[in-house]
């Protein structure tokens, strides 16, 4: 029972990241497509700026409940993966270097390179997180000591068609959840410009979401087939879909679209979990599977952590709404020395 | 060079330094800034608002590449030292998990805030703001010695069938004596960098000439916070954290000495070299007994020598581990002996015609930082060879599917990396520095 409590409250985290994070990274996507003059690129940092490293945080408290609950996981995913999470870990530096440098110096040169490490940085991270989800579903030759290694490319390789199809697909979702984002954000030519390539990208996402269920469907078989029996997939399915149709009937909307693009993201999360469940990383040979069982820490770990956790989510909220109220309406660009 | 450990260690410690050079100063200079922003809503007086203001503008910068710096520091946990993870994140997983929810939420939610939201916010949701930021970093300072002083000095756990490590019981976990005493002499040691770097740039300007009131208010903060911080980091904080080395790691305080022969009455070394192959200190020049009145609060008290410790269980750099105890102490007693100085300078009202001791406050500030480096190598160097002390050996402990060619990759990557961030940092300090505390906007705005 203290298991699947636990595996609840880290899918939330995971999801709160993805959600509240995701559109920061999109936004980076967008960035220099959207916003062409240093005004307008300003427009756009100050609408992300007083939320990003905020947002960033649930991805930390992702892992660290992780680490308190499913060490093993944590473990076998983050060694499994080597390569691909450091190549994570550097473009969030990158990603968050650029927001916090670039309007320090008026130079054009200077902001321009930052502009671009933004973008560069914003791209990697939904690419490669997606292909881990990829290989999460298709599954890592585990070995039994909980252990793996897998090649970057290859057939059978962190890299490979499919996992690379549900690496775009999650770009492309969080580039148009950012559009969302920019569209209740930001006003004049930025919002215009984003206006046009909202619509289409989400198109897009819903394009890709299709090919990534096919795919999934002859990747891992026994993933999709448990579809019909799993209720908390039929609930991320039905978000997926009132999502999408809120998307599409509120398509001009300001906010609408954006709790739309949120249901999309979350539900998408949820079916996955939801099929997955109670494998929390699939081998390839089942047995070797990493599971809620076998993952999790023991002892007092999971019991003590409960106690604080709803104080601790209680209070983040706190503080997002704090800086929510401080941050209304549409963002303004910062002048010099006074923003981002 | 091949071996694995080597280059996990290597990356480890070169990642876990770079990030510490920002958070030692974040944490210290937070303190200083809620003072100066209190003092400028009590008296009024422009003048604490003016440094607070200047203090900021540095502070949000160290902040920002102490975040960035910081991501990797979670993730090598997983990437690196897999075994780790997987046997102790029963316990330590509490504390990292604790921090994200309750440090960085709050660092984050208000880091912008400071940084740009005077203006928006009026002085005292302001001054709010500053102390959020104090209480995040000092909390992520809590969270991070609990989780350190377990694997210095386990507390608080049980051992399962397979050799995991699980939680027993959380407060005896939480309130390890280890984690208190060594919690106050990281923090002491913090308040010294922060404030020999606000006394080195008020010594700048006065030097130069520029910006008198504030180089005069910078000194006068920096070395009255610089000579309180400077005692408590020796005493009682350094002096508890040495006895408990002494009654915990007896093998990692001869290293820390370069002492092989047991014996009553042990002398301190002020200097000379260890010579391992040879098991004795070269040219060494100590004072008898001074080390068993410093570890065990008697002058005729047995101190223990490597020679009667296995050498399993030395640690594994010994010299490293002499010089680094011996550098961090050394420094620490000057920094004391410099803030006394300034402190009677300042009171007789010779400090400004000083130049030469202005010259020195203003070169001082990168030795507070080489002396908390070099006290965190002596913490993690003593350790060795455990991860988890007397229970778990650091070779058990790293990722068994990652190999050298991997480390080795990712490690020069962090490397190009961080000495891009570093000049892109440099060069805006420097900048702001030059400037001086009206900051460069409202100078090129004029």
């Amino acid at each position: 029972m203290l298991e699947l409590t636990w595996f609840w409250l880290v899918a939330v985290l995971v999801t709160l990241w993805a959600v509240l994070d995701g559109f920061d990274l999109g936004v980076g996507v967008l960035h220099r497509f959207v916003a062409h003059t240093d005004t307008e690129r300003r427009q756009v940092l100050a609408a992300i700026g007083p939320v990003w490293d905020g947002n960033e945080v649930w991805l930390l408290a992702a892992g660290g409940s992780m680490f308190l609950a499913f060490p093993r996981l944590l473990a076998a995913g983050f060694s499994g993966f080597y390569l691909p999470v450091i190549f994570v870990v550097w473009a969030l530096i990158l990603r968050g270097t650029s927001i916090e440098l670039r309007s320090h110096l008026a130079s054009p040169l200077w902001r321009s390179f930052f502009d671009t490490t933004f973008m560069v940085g914003s791209t990697a991270v939904p690419v490669l997180l997606g292909a881990a989800l990829g290989n999460i579903v298709r599954g890592v030759p585990l070995n039994a000591a909980g252990f793996f290694e897998l090649p970057l490319f290859g057939s059978l390789g962190v890299l490979e068609p499919y996992t690379v199809l549900i690496g775009v697909l999650v770009l492309v979702t969080l580039t148009a959840h950012g559009a969302n984002w920019l569209a209740w954000k930001t006003d004049g030519a930025v919002q215009a410009r984003v206006l046009r390539a909202r619509f289409p990208l989400w198109i897009g996402a819903f394009v890709f979401w299709v090919l990534a269920a096919f795919g999934t469907a002859r990747i891992a078989p026994e993933v999709m087939g448990a579809l019909p029996s799993r209720p908390m997939a039929w609930l991320g399915l039905a978000l997926v879909l009132g999502g999408a149709v809120l998307i599409i009937v509120k398509r001009r909307g300001e906010l609408a679209p954006f709790f739309g693009g949120v249901a999309f993201i979350a539900g998408s999360l949820v079916t996955v979990v939801g099929c997955l469940f109670p494998v929390l990383l699939r081998g390839l040979s089942p047995e070797h599977s990493i599971t809620l069982r076998n993952a999790s820490a023991g002892g007092a770990s999971m019991s003590a952590g409960l106690w604080w956790w709803g104080l601790g989510i209680a209070l983040a909220a706190g503080y997002f709404w704090w800086v929510m109220r401080h941050f209304q309406g549409k963002a303004v660009a910062a002048l010099d020395g006074e923003g981002y | 060079m091949a071996d694995p450990l080597t280059w996990h260690r290597l990356q480890f410690a070169f990642t876990i330094v770079y990030h510490y050079l920002f958070p030692q100063l974040t944490m210290g200079l937070a303190l200083i800034i809620v003072v100066l922003k209190g003092l400028a809503l009590k008296t009024k007086d422009e003048r604490y608002a003016t440094a607070a203001r200047f203090w900021v503008r540095i502070f949000g910068l160290n902040f920002a590449v102490g975040v960035v710096t910081g991501i990797p520091m979670e993730f090598q946990f997983g990437t690196n030292w897999a075994r780790f993870t997987q046997l102790t994140g029963g316990v330590i997983g509490q504390t990292l998990a604790l921090e994200g929810m309750f440090a960085f939420m709050l660092e984050s939610s208000f880091l912008a805030m400071l940084v740009w939201g005077e203006k928006k916010l009026g002085p005292k949701k302001h001054f709010f703001a500053s102390v959020a930021l104090f209480c995040g970093s000092w909390l992520s300072g809590v969270f991070i010695i609990t989780t350190n002083a377990f694997m210095q000095h386990p507390v608080g756990f049980a051992r399962t069938a397979d050799g995991s490590f699980v939680l027993a019981d959380f407060w005896t976990y939480v309130l390890n004596p280890w984690a208190l005493a060594q919690y106050a002499h990281n923090q002491m040691a913090s308040l010294v960098t922060a404030s020999f770097v606000v006394t080195a740039v008020g010594a700048f300007w006065l030097l130069r000439g520029t910006h008198l009131e504030q180089a005069r208010l910078n000194v006068k903060v920096g070395s009255i916070a610089g000579l309180i911080a400077s005692a408590l980091v020796a005493f009682p904080t350094g002096d508890l954290q040495a006895k408990l080395v002494a009654n915990h790691q007896p093998a990692a305080l001869a290293a820390m000495e370069g002492r092989f022969e047991s014996g009553t009455r042990a002398e301190i070394h002020l200097i000379g070299q260890p010579n391992v192959a040879a098991r004795r200190l070269d040219n060494p020049i100590g004072v008898p007994a001074v080390l068993s009145f410093l570890a065990f609060g008697r002058f005729n008290a047995e101190v223990v020598g490597l020679n009667d410790i296995p050498e399993s269980e030395w640690p594994t750099s010994i010299e490293l581990l002499y010089y680094s105890f011996h550098v961090m102490v050394g420094l620490g007693t000057m920094f004391l002996g410099l803030m006394a100085l300034t402190a009677l300078f300042q009171w007789r009202g010779w400090l400004e015609k000083s130049r030469w001791l202005l010259w020195c406050l203003m070169l001082a500030f990168p030795f507070p930082y080489i002396a908390n480096t070099a006290g965190w190598m002596t913490a993690e160097l003593g350790r060795q060879p455990y991860l988890v002390y007397g229970l778990l050996r650091t070779i058990d402990g790293a990722s068994p599917t990652v190999h050298t060619g991997d480390t080795a990759f990712t490690l020069i990557g962090f490397t190009g990396l961080y000495f891009v961030l570093g000049l892109a940092f440099l060069f805006l300090i420097g900048r702001e520095v030059t400037h001086g505390p009206a900051g460069h906007a409202e100078v090129t705005h004029a």
